[in-house]
């Protein structure tokens, strides 16, 4: 790996939503930061010089959910296999969600998630820290001190509280340090046991079902719970219709919410669960084509600010039992880009809408400085080949986790260079 | 999506038996003719043919079963095959063993076919997907999904009462949502072409849009839902259903919903009823209705036999076809 001080990057086409580039420009970088945009300054003498003709160069992406495993869970994958994975993705940024075993609910936790990723130096990862103790929903964590260690927000990652009170005081004491809290919304009782969306499919199959209504209670009672409060509220993987209205309505009030959604959500619904793939067992489920069109709406307006990975790897044995019993999830680092890809060509959004989705407008939710590109910024950038074709298998896929129902699809779009602070930590 | 049939080899013959779903008329009603041939078995004093000799069928149930095990195992043995019953729900399992383990350990001892009964919905096709290529797999139950061979046996009794399938009316009482019997039913009824079938329940115990999912009728009111009705199929309750947040007591869902002479009396004079087994005398219905007149219920128990015969010939019998043909290719 090469790791040339002063580099550029010539004859690519640049895209930087944050600034609204959106064409030819070359870009230069030393000592880990943007030197300038368009013409090298002058004696400029680059250590290594990338020629991205016929591809674009655009700021690295911004995961706001992707699950690394480690610690607790390395027999699914590590820091080090998932963070070579997002870099090969084009993936600058990751949060993981802090149901790691021990939980991300101590300073220690969250310093040795920081320690191992940096360690590696394939990706930034910003651990989330847990809003309660253990993530079991009754004693507030330590937050003031997680957010020292680097924790951009707080969540209760896919074991949402129970007890609405102590939401409540949650948000409240993250209001305080100014830390968000990131929510995946499903109501406890209505979700318990369920595999799938309750509909159609999942009536004549037979599985347990998950009612819109998981996700629209839950939904409701943060919404008013963020508006009695007046703490920052982020929802993860919104999966219906109805939960994506209530929360543009509750934008245009001014209540400070905001959403994404999980990529594999923008392509797939309820009916991928005919034939029982355990590929497709996702929580919140696979729900209706209406519900799927209107969360590519709510991308395409911004309703939802970000689209993430919610990569979650597993190992094999995780997957290989009867669909009822597996463990939910898909491997989606690796397909991220060429998905985004697809929305462009489905006509969802342009391409720089979709670079945007996955860089400046995640790190706006996050409220770091991150997924843009201009001088003295520092040097997170991928450059990708949009025409790029390839196919995910067991020898092409980096990481850990080969749950992907992509596997043997030909995929469009791949990543040649990614920079990390500057330095080059992936290149094909 | 459509998913090819996992049920049917390249010629479209059976090798393995996991859902109706998918299953033609034709293909429904040659079970049920190949079930007709196999009821004289029982009535010969020798009640054995030989055609699945050599096989071994291995019983897999990780629920407890009396009825459906014990009915495979005589159909099985009435063919001639060897039967292995284990009751994994106290064995393997407990041990840690995984299911495909188990699918393994068994495919070594040279097991032909697993009837596997198992609580999770789309157990079978899992097994059916993981099975070695020669192993047939036949589904005796798996979660709320699907309970094929019940389901066929359900309609050989219609048959042999009601032969005129186009002209009927069915009504289905009972815990709909939680039923892989009322699920496979309803789509042999639809297969065979009843233009008419009612599922009756309270709410709670209805699948959420089950008329859209199976085209049928849904119903609240057992008189109405069962007016002029030719057959009246009740469904099992399970205990732990009762003093929940599905159903209050016993009490008030047999005033409700459970079938007595006089509630009957809107179906049609020679309306049979049947019930899956085992039944909740005084819960489900009163033991007039089960013991009287209009009553199949134990027909039921003995077509059981023939059908899952038919089943499991076929089944088997393809193997031979199927292995029949890979020597030709190794050989050519």
């Amino acid at each position: 790996m090469a790791n040339a001080t002063r580099l550029s990057i010539r004859h690519g086409h640049f895209i930087d939503p944050a600034s609204g580039w959106d064409g030819a420009a070359d870009i230069h970088i030393a000592d880990g930061r943007v030197l300038a945009i368009g013409a090298a300054p002058e004696g400029f003498q680059p250590d290594r010089t990338l020629d991205a003709r016929g591809q674009v160069v655009c700021p690295g992406f911004v995961d706001l959910r992707a699950r690394l495993r480690e610690p607790g869970h390395e027999q699914k994958a590590t820091i080090g296999s998932e963070t070579r994975a997002a870099s090969a993705s084009g993936i600058t940024t990751l949060c993981c969600p802090p149901d790691t075993l021990p939980v991300i609910d101590t300073p220690a936790v969250a310093r040795l998630v920081h320690q191992i990723a940096e360690r590696h130096g394939f990706a930034r990862v910003l651990p989330i820290g847990a809003m309660t103790q253990g993530l079991e929903g009754r004693t507030i964590t330590e937050m003031a001190a997680l957010k020292q260690a680097g924790c951009p927000a707080l969540s209760q990652a896919d074991r949402p509280i129970r007890d609405t009170q102590v939401q409540r005081r949650a948000m409240e004491y993250a209001e305080t340090f100014g830390l968000s809290v990131f929510l995946m919304p499903l109501d406890p009782g209505l979700s318990q046991g369920g595999c799938a969306h309750e509909g159609t499919v999942g009536t004549r199959l037979g599985l347990p079902g998950i009612p819109e209504a998981a996700e629209t209670v839950a939904v409701a009672r943060d919404l008013a719970l963020a508006e009695q409060t007046g703490a920052r509220i982020h929802f993860h993987g919104l999966s219906t219709a109805r939960g994506v209205a209530m929360l543009a309505e509750a934008r245009r009030r001014g209540v400070r919410a905001s959403g994404d959604a999980s990529m594999h959500q923008l392509f797939f619904t309820e009916e991928q669960l005919n034939g029982f793939d355990a590929n497709f067992h996702l929580i919140p489920p696979l729900r209706t084509q209406a519900d799927r069109d209107a969360l590519r709406a709510a991308i395409a307006e911004g309703v939802l600010g970000a689209i993430c990975s919610d990569h979650q790897p597993h190992d094999p044995d995780a997957k290989l039992a009867p669909f009822p019993e597996t463990a939910p999830g898909i491997s989606a680092l690796e397909t991220l880009l060429p998905l985004a890809l697809r929305l462009v060509a489905e006509g969802v959004l342009d391409l720089a809408g979709v670079v945007e989705r996955l860089t400046i407008g995640p790190a706006r939710i996050l409220g770091r400085n991150l997924g843009r590109i201009a001088p003295g910024q520092r040097a997170d950038l991928c450059v990708f080949d949009p025409e790029a074709v390839w196919i995910p298998s067991a020898e092409t896929l980096i990481s850990q986790g080969h749950n992907t129902p992509f596997m043997g699809r030909e995929m469009r779009g791949r990543v040649t260079w990614t920079l990390l602070g500057g330095r080059i930590v992936f290149e094909r | 999506m459509t998913t090819p049939n996992p049920q049917l080899d390249a010629q479209g013959n059976l090798k393995h038996f996991l859902t109706i779903e998918g299953l033609s008329r034709e293909f429904l009603s040659e079970i049920l003719d190949k079930a007709e041939g196999f009821l004289a078995v029982a009535q010969q004093a020798v009640k054995k043919v030989p055609l699945c000799r050599g096989k071994v069928v291995a019983n897999l149930f990780f629920e407890n079963s009396t009825r459906t095990r014990t009915t495979f195992e005589l159909a099985a043995k009435r063919l001639s095959a060897d039967v292995l019953n284990l009751n994994i729900s106290t064995s393997a399992t407990a041990k840690g063993e995984t299911l495909l383990d188990t699918l393994r350990n068994l495919e070594a001892m040279h097991v032909d076919m697993f009837v596997v009964r198992h609580a999770s919905s789309g157990t079978a096709h899992f097994m059916a997907a993981h099975a070695d290529p020669h192993v047939c797999i036949v589904n005796a139950g798996d979660g709320r999904h699907a309970h094929p061979t019940q389901a066929m046996l359900d309609m050989f009794t219609i048959r042999r009462h009601k032969p005129d399938f186009t002209r009927l009316r069915v009504a289905i009482v009972g815990d709909i949502l939680h039923s892989r019997v009322a699920r496979s039913q309803i789509l042999a009824l639809k297969t065979l072409g009843v233009p008419d079938v009612r599922v009756i329940a309270p709410r709670t115990l209805l699948p959420t849009r089950v008329e859209e999912a199976f085209g049928v009728t849904a119903h609240h009111d057992l008189r109405e839902g069962v007016r002029d009705a030719d057959v009246v199929i009740m469904l099992r309750i399970q205990r732990e259903r009762m003093n929940s947040a599905l159903l209050p007591s016993e009490h008030e869902y047999f005033q409700l919903f459970g079938l007595t002479e006089a509630r009957l009396s809107t179906a049609q004079p020679e309306a049979i009823v049947m019930h899956p087994g085992p039944i909740n005398r005084g819960v489900e219905m009163d033991s007039q209705v089960a013991d009287g007149p209009r009553s199949v219920i134990l027909e039921q128990v003995s077509n059981g036999i023939a059908v899952r015969m038919a089943v499991m010939s076929m089944c088997l019998g393809n193997q031979n076809l199927n292995s029949q043909g890979q020597g030709e290719l190794f050989h050519g």
